[in-house]
């Protein structure tokens, strides 16, 4: 069945089942190998994507659920890899072996759209379901201040 | 293509110089690899192609999964090399090259923290090879003795003549040195022990870097696959046709174990579903009919394990071990064992301190990457990307799977996501080939997170107690330790405790094993992990029972010890350390050697009244001896502290009837954001003139006996297990 997917601005028409899940359109059938699987059931937070402007896991979402809205990922967060999250998170080497780092970015970025300067407990919150197991989270609380200092410049 | 123009022998050695160091030989035109890089530059060895614009691409041999190698050996090249950091380009190597041409690049293999450590000099040594090659190529060329030429910062140059190592390359990639030039030593150097960033930071933060499950072939497919949920349990039948008629479902193909008892790199019995989409070979999968033979396993669980340890550990255990495992060997020389137990006998009651057991249970890794590979076998050629911390090992494993000649397997190196020891204990790289050979197509093998948890090469669980006689000055006179491991890996329960630093005058190492039919493997700071837990709360409660403060206690009983005096002396002075902070609140420390590095933690923790425990700081002192990249070297640091901090709370596989029960992170839970320590401090206090110790895991260690000694000066409970989460305080 053919479903309509914006993914980063873009209208994607895929051949697929309603009920897969939406990581595996965006991976397997639109080609966007920047989000991630970590789990299948929405406890790493490997695969954030944003929809609407929400945070959400992708592995868990069918692509039904997805289709006519607005979906964000990795690769659409900036041409050249300098929105202020990205930069912060190059500034403080952030990413170890980078491969939460997709999921990280997006729920960070989610939030920083919703909170422009977020206190620790707002980034508790809203980065409590992505797991790293780098352990890179101190990195990546300084990372979203630093961000914040960036939005504002 | 392989080339038949070069021999072997002046393609590298490795030799054993006049001089006791590492030389090698390098001249090597022709190439494939050279070949690969036609018109791009110059090989000047293997390890390293001048461009003429000045670029310099080096080579890393070891797998980049987050800690680093990729930025380490070019530093460690560059800084021989003498080339400018913004000129340096870091290429992945070839482990065909490397497996066919006598391991080119000594090794690929990737842990243990040595990739800097250990083998620094024969990578240091390529780059100043190059450089004194590229010294004689320009003092031929203009006429002068190689003395007179400098080699800088990428420029040649002798009196008023100068050029760039660009347009050196080619000459010096024919030159042969009569000597080759020793390598530097601390002191003089330029870049290494500078703070320098990762080189793959950015393509981290867009989602660009290529990991083996992002690897997207023409017409490939994908795969999930099931091994028995039991360990060592055998496939005995699938229905294919129950499952075949599934939305894009194409086939299923059975996993032949070929040994008994595999190794951790062997195939398992098992089987996988082949799909247009992996979510519905998962799917079909999940809902294909499976019948196991389930083996020795399905009675055993980790409460009969328990059982087992506990029964072990209440009678005298065999003699001691060495941290290598070996019965009775090495480290306790001159030591008179056999006297131990009847000084404990003879001790008065009030000079007796009689430990309870403690223990740790089994890990998973659970790398944030499933286990992954992608495989495509043809008949002349076969190309793999898979989850693996030996690209040159994993690439004869695929050929012995496929009864292929090594020569015409290609294993593509890309970023792990993760890899902890887990890409050590890996044979995804094997099922995908069978995969892909059955089936005729490329494929994409992922392993379910349940896979992975379940069939994870683990880390072992270990129990551990003590009995000790105290002198009239408080101090142990006499001390025997009980350590019951894992028969499989011996080491893993006594690294750590045959070799400990505390140097009590009389002393007896005492070792049992319980059977498992779990696979153990290797997983961040082996053996030490688990060791390090009892041995540093050991000595917590010596120190309490002699009236010794814990910090005076260890820089007293590692007196002589350099290494750890210089870490224990810093502790005492930077960190605060008090052990009176009031009610509900204590500061703990621990201090463990692994890889050569000596680490210090000193924990600060609050514990409310409800029994939750907070830690308010961790504070780390290091001594490596060298550091080749201070930030770098921090960033491993908070890493491998935040690894075990995770474990210490919220680990533990349960195991019931053989299989591992929690196997995803609803179940086997991890730490996240809200439960990260707002203070982490590192303190780098290198000794700069002795050892090259590893970084990429030494801080786990102490961390748990940290917080659990914390804990205790908070509460005046002690936590003898993990996770902490289930203590009751």
């Amino acid at each position: 069945m053919a479903i309509t997917l914006n993914i980063n601005g873009e209208d994607h028409e895929l051949d697929v089942d309603p009920q897969m899940p939406l990581l595996w359109a965006i991976r397997e059938k639109a080609g966007l190998t920047g989000t991630k699987f970590g789990c299948g059931i929405a406890r790493c937070g490997a695969c954030t994507v944003i929809v609407d402007g929400a945070a959400v896991r992708s592995c868990n979402t069918p692509v039904a659920a997805a289709a006519g809205k607005s979906i964000r990922t990795i690769e659409g967060v900036s041409e050249n890899n300098d929105h202020p999250v990205q930069v912060a998170w190059q500034d403080l080497t952030v990413p170890q072996c980078g491969y939460c780092q997709s999921g990280q970015i997006m729920s960070a970025v989610a939030l920083l759209e919703k909170s422009a300067e977020p206190t620790d407990r707002e980034i508790d919150q809203a980065m409590a379901g992505n797991i790293c197991r780098c352990g890179t989270y101190p990195r990546i609380r300084a990372a979203i201040h630093k961000a914040a200092e960036l939005n504002k410049t | 293509m392989k080339d038949h123009n070069f021999t072997r022998r002046n393609f590298l050695q490795v030799a054993m110089s006049a001089a006791g160091g590492l030389a090698i030989g390098v001249h090597l035109p022709g190439t494939a690899f050279a070949e690969a890089h036609a018109g791009a530059g110059a090989e000047i060895n293997a390890w390293l192609t001048i461009d003429p614009d000045n670029i310099v691409s080096i080579v890393t041999p070891q797998t980049e999964m987050g800690q680093g190698a990729f930025t380490a050996v070019p530093m460690m090249v560059a800084e021989e090399l003498d080339i400018p950091w913004e000129n340096v380009r870091r290429v992945f190597a070839d482990a065909n090259r490397h497996v066919n041409n006598d391991n080119l690049y000594v090794t690929t293999s990737t842990g243990g923290s040595r990739t800097v450590a250990g083998r620094h000099p024969y990578m240091m040594q390529a780059g100043a090879s190059a450089r004194e090659r590229l010294r004689k190529a320009a003092a031929d060329r203009w006429g002068v003795a190689i003395e007179d030429v400098v080699a800088k910062q990428g420029m040649l140059s002798a009196g008023d003549q100068s050029g760039t190592y660009g347009d050196f390359a080619a000459d010096a990639a024919q030159v042969t040195l009569e000597e080759e030039p020793a390598i530097k030593e601390y002191g003089d150097w330029w870049l290494l022990g500078t703070d320098v960033k990762r080189l793959d930071v950015g393509l981290k933060t867009n989602g660009t870097a290529t990991y083996p499950i992002d690897v997207t072939l023409d017409g490939m497919v994908y795969a999930a696959v099931a091994s028995c949920p039991v360990p060592e349990g055998k496939l005995l039948s699938y229905d294919f046709e129950a499952i075949k008629d599934m939305p894009g479902v194409i086939a299923a193909v059975e996993m032949k174990q070929t040994k008994d008892v595999p190794a951790f790199t062997d195939m398992r019995s098992g089987v996988a579903v082949v799909a247009e989409s992996w979510y519905q070979a998962k799917n079909a999968l999940a809902a294909m009919p499976v019948e196991w033979d389930l083996g020795r396993g399905a009675s055993i669980s980790f409460e009969s394990q328990t059982a087992e340890a506990m029964s072990l550990i209440s009678k005298p255990g065999t003699l001691v071990l060495d941290e290598d495992g070996n019965i009775g060997k090495g480290l306790d020389t001159g030591v008179n064992q056999d006297a131990v137990p009847g000084m404990i006998e003879a001790a008065a009651n009030d000079k007796l301190v009689v430990g309870e057991v403690y223990s740790r249970p089994f890990e998973a890794h659970a790398t944030m990457m499933p286990p992954c590979a992608v495989a495509d076998v043809k008949d002349d050629r076969v190309d793999i990307w898979s989850f693996t911390q030996d690209i040159g090992r994993s690439l004869s494993e695929v050929a012995d799977e496929l009864g292929r000649d090594t020569e015409n397997v290609y294993l593509h190196q890309t970023f792990l996501g993760g890899g902890f020891g887990g890409g050590y204990n890996m044979y995804v790289h094997r099922q995908a080939a069978a995969i892909s050979a059955e089936i005729g197509r490329p494929v994409k093998l992922i392993w379910s997170r349940e896979e992975d948890v379940a069939q994870d090469s683990q880390r072992p669980p270990v129990w551990g107690t003590y009995k000790a006689v105290l002198g009239d000055d408080g101090l142990p006179t006499a001390l025997v330790t009980h350590f019951v491991g894992e028969e499989k890996m011996p080491a893993f329960s006594q690294r750590g405790v045959a070799n400990m630093h505390y140097q009590v005058p009389n002393r007896r190492h005492e070792y049992s094993a319980v059977q498992s039919h779990i696979p153990i493997g290797y997983h961040r700071a082996p053996g030490s992990n688990s060791t390090g837990f009892i041995v540093e709360q050991m000595a917590d409660e010596l120190a309490h029972a002699g009236g010794w403060d814990p910090l005076e206690w260890r820089l007293k009983m590692t007196e002589g010890n350099e290494p750890w005096q210089r870490v224990l002396t810093a502790m005492k002075e930077k960190s605060g350390w008090t052990t009176d902070l009031g009610s509900g609140r204590g500061m703990g420390c621990a201090v463990v050697d692994s890889h050569g590095t000596y680490a210090g933690c000193v924990a600060t923790v609050e514990v409310s009244r409800r029994g939750e425990i907070y830690i308010d700081k961790l504070q780390y002192f290091i001594n490596s001896g060298y550091v080749i990249n201070p930030l770098n070297a921090r960033e491993q640091a908070e890493s491998s502290a935040i690894w075990e901090l995770t474990h210490a709370f919220f680990g533990g596989l349960d195991i019931r009837e053989g299989r591992v029960v929690n196997t995803n992170f609803d179940s086997y839970t991890m730490m996240t954001m809200p439960d990260t320590p707002p203070e982490i401090e590192i303190h780098l206090e290198n000794s700069n003139d002795q050892w090259w110790g590893g970084l990429g895991e030494p801080t786990g260690p102490p961390t748990p006996p940290a917080v659990a000694n914390a804990i205790f000066h908070a509460t005046g409970t002690r936590v003898r297990t993990t996770p902490f989460a289930k203590a009751s305080l």
